[in-house]
């Protein structure tokens, strides 16, 4: 076979240059991405992707990865600090709701299904709902949402993160592609450039494959190293991988911030309740067992005085705030009725002729209140080389929708279909040019999600009479009109990439 | 016939007539080589091939490792070939699949193939084929090129075993070696007598193998597309890169496939989406199109 190597003109010195393997169909004496054995004498490893992360997006890619008959042979590692992922915990039954909650939209839902991690969520507490109602303090309108406007059973699931974190974490423990969890934290990341050596040699150790920009180098708090081809940040909203690769962000701080609590009724709970209040929206969400979970948005010195007030008080004021409080309840005398948009009506919407009701009240405190700040953030590039943001790594948004996690989990599922499709036809997981094509199919649909939420942010945010009124008709088109109303439906439960162009 | 009007053109106009591409990429190492005549990127077989300088130096290979990078480039000359490749391996992904009853959902679905890439350049199809799990061989004219796709390949340790050749078809016939699947894309526009050059192709194949050729159609569309909108309007390609008149309609490969027992089983066309910026497989042959045959030696 040699003879091949050699063409007419003489022997070139480069052919000498180039200590060349016979011709073999073995993979060179050096670490075989696919084994993941450790080179000998050196401590660090080489994965094919490193997710820096082990939150519910993060792990949300690793079973989306594990589903896929082309990636579930990867190498995967997780890196995060969260002494959860370490231990097997269980979760009780009896435990009381955790306030961190996450409202989860059918598609998202049809998601986890796929992946096979949705039917460890319904061991445990979760609550689907069909009905939503959303009015505001002005007493002008209001809006009922039911699933079967837009021929569906849910509207959503409200399930507690902890659930969703363990569900991910069991269902991916049980496949093959998560060789390790690094339980620390990442210090630093280098990605060199694409270069050429000129002396080519045939020891591809890790060390020159990093040299020349073929492998990322993670450094880790305990002083372990790793070498992956592709860097996942599903870090968070402070994500440091971002801030290693250098991508910036845009965003504001809303000058508002969210208190959340689980509170119990007397009676079981089946409908989210939301109400836009001067200083920012209350939510009621239904969490399964007569529980529900509260967001409540307001200005931080509000925010530290309903923190610090008695529980007494506070059931006081959340029961308040959803009746008579702030405004009168809304009837729908005052804008016309049903009777104005019947020229308009695509069809019969049901729940435009259901009428208001005060939400249950409030009796029992169930957990210890917290409060966050909020902002929107946006990060500029969601990819670079060797690097891609999923998650709140990439956006972060207002709860007054409950998308945030939504857009994650679809993050999620997108970049593992673009990894899939990249190895199909056998290109490097980490070339940019692969990862832009993740970028392309989220931002668009992830910034307008951004905007409209925005934008209801900021139409909110303001007391204004003629304002309120425009609210209001908008409120009640939304009700009344069945075409719209579908579509805001199915464009919230994520069936819709871009709202109102099917 | 067409091939009749493909050889009245003299060898000579041909040459001066197609794109001196490598001495622009090249034209600092173009003058260190005053033996080697401008070559054209893409392979002439039936000339004098790789004018290889007679001494290398050491300084040479540091040169072109430097520049190495602008065929891998993904945003430099080379970048219409990388946007189209993902395009091209899927429709090869699909027919060898099905043609040698390997599992589609196989992350290395050609373990155990023999492929040949004629025409290799930098080796932009034959890594890929590589991570795919097939046992590949590279080959091109042009010794720049394998230099290149060598150096490329040997930073990767899926690609480091790829065997690259600076050599032609038709040496490689008359070493008696066989592939189980050849692959030729984008080349033989460029070849002087394409019937000669199939020949060569199938007897690189092996019985009851594939043969892949990919070109571009002769029509009024792709006069328009890929000469005057790709190398006149958006510079996509240096002007003269491409001769229209040696483009082959699908019916003239088809019928020249046959002659040399390569039976066309499925034909399909790329198309770009200018919105997108994305090539994608349609049923569209009038511009570029991919052919998939099969050897059988069997009299008709």
């Amino acid at each position: 076979m040699n003879r091949i190597l050699t063409t007419k003109a003489g022997s070139n010195v480069n052919r000498l240059r180039i200590p060349w393997r016979p011709f073999s169909n073995d993979a060179a004496p050096v670490i075989c991405p696919n084994a993941g054995n450790p080179e000998k004498g050196s401590e660090a490893e080489q994965y094919d992707i490193a997710i820096v992360g082990g939150g519910m997006v993060g792990l949300a890619l690793a079973c989306s990865l594990a589903s896929k008959p082309l990636t579930k042979h990867l190498n995967v590692v997780i890196v995060d600090s969260n002494p959860a992922l370490g231990a097997k915990h269980f979760i009780k039954k009896d435990d009381l709701p955790d306030p961190r909650v996450s409202t989860i939209t059918p598609a998202t839902i049809s998601f986890l299904k796929d992946i096979g991690a949705w039917r460890f969520v319904e061991q445990h507490r979760h609550a689907y709902f069909d009905k939503m109602q959303v009015w505001d303090y002005t007493g002008l309108s209001y809006a009922k949402y039911n699933a079967r406007d837009a021929d569906k059973e849910v509207l959503g699931c409200v399930v507690e993160n902890k659930v969703l974190l363990s569900s991910l974490l069991s269902h991916v423990q049980n496949t093959e592609l998560l060789k390790k969890i690094y339980p620390s934290r990442l210090t630093s990341m280098s990605i060199l450039p694409n270069s050429s050596s000129s002396e080519v040699n045939s020891t591809l150790s890790m060390t020159s494959l990093f040299t020349h920009g073929r492998l990322a180098k993670l450094e880790l708090e305990d002083g372990n190293s790793l070498y992956a081809k592709l860097v996942v940040g599903a870090d968070g909203g402070k994500s440091r991988v971002r801030e290693l690769a250098g991508i910036r962000t845009t965003g504001w701080n809303y000058s508002q911030n969210a208190i959340i609590c689980t509170v119990e009724h007397a009676v079981e709970n089946h409908c989210a309740w939301q109400r836009f209040l001067p200083s920012g929206p209350l939510a009621l969400l239904p969490i399964g067992d007569k529980f529900s979970n509260i967001v409540w948005t307001m200005t931080p010195k509000e925010s530290s005085d309903f923190k610090s007030m008695t529980e007494d008080d506070f059931l006081k004021a959340v029961n308040h705030a959803l009746d008579y409080g702030y405004g009168p309840h809304p009837t729908s005398s005052i804008l016309g009725g049903s009777e104005l948009f019947s020229w308009l009506k695509g069809g019969i919407s049901s729940s435009a002729n259901d009428c208001f009701e005060v939400p249950p009240k409030v009796v029992k405190l169930a957990s210890e209140r917290m409060a966050f700040p909020l902002s929107l953030r946006h990060a500029n590039d969601y990819v670079s080389k060797r690097v891609a943001l999923i998650g709140d790594a990439a956006h972060t948004v207002h709860p007054l929708a409950g998308q945030g996690v939504n857009l994650g989990f679809g993050d999620a599922s997108s970049l593992s279909s673009v990894i899939s499709e990249g190895i199909a036809v056998g290109t490097d997981v980490g070339e940019v040019r692969l990862l832009k094509k993740y970028e392309a199919d989220r931002k668009p649909a992830n910034i307008m999600m951004m905007a409209i939420l925005d934008g209801f942010q900021k139409a909110y945010s303001v007391d204004f009479g003629p304002l309120n009124i425009l609210r209001a008709a908008a409120f009640h088109g939304a009700n009344h009109i069945s075409p719209l109303k579908r579509s805001i439906i199915s464009y919230a439960s994520g069936e819709l990439r871009l709202p109102l162009f099917a | 016939m067409a091939s009749s009007k493909l050889l009245s053109q003299p060898r000579w106009h041909r040459l001066l007539g197609t794109n001196l591409f490598n001495v622009r990429l090249f034209s600092d190492l173009a003058s260190q080589h005053p033996v080697s005549d401008p070559e054209p990127k893409s392979n002439n077989k039936f000339k004098n091939t790789s004018s290889t300088p007679s001494s290398l130096k050491e300084a040479e290979l540091a040169k072109f490792a430097a520049i190495a990078d602008t065929w891998w480039d993904s945003e430099g000359p080379f970048k219409p070939l990388h946007k189209m490749n993902p395009t091209r391996l899927a429709f090869i992904r699909s027919t060898l699949c099905r043609h040698f009853r390997k599992d589609p959902l196989s992350a290395r679905p050609f373990e155990g193939l023999r492929i040949i890439d004629v025409g290799c350049g930098g080796g932009i199809l034959s890594e890929p084929l590589a991570r795919m799990g097939a046992i590949v061989t590279g080959i091109d004219a042009i010794e720049k090129n394998i230099k290149i796709a060598r150096i490329h390949a040997n930073l990767d340790p899926t690609t480091s075993n790829i065997e690259y050749c600076c050599t032609t078809a038709e040496k490689l016939v008359d070493e008696q070696r066989q592939f189980d699947a050849v692959i030729a894309l984008e080349v033989i526009e460029h070849v002087a007598d394409p019937a000669e050059f199939c020949k060569s192709l199938s007897a690189l194949t092996a019985h009851e193998g594939a043969t892949v050729v990919s070109t571009i159609n002769r029509s009024m569309r792709s006069y328009a597309t890929a000469i005057v909108a790709a190398e006149y309007l958006l510079h996509w390609l240096p002007k003269g890169t491409h001769q229209w008149s040696s483009f082959l309609t699908p019916e003239e490969l088809t019928m020249i496939l046959k002659h040399c027992s390569i039976h066309v089983r499925e034909m399909a066309g790329f198309v770009f989406n200018p919105i997108t910026g994305r090539w994608s497989l349609s049923d569209d042959i009038s511009v570029n199109f991919i052919a998939f045959g099969t050897k059988e030696t069997h009299e008709e």
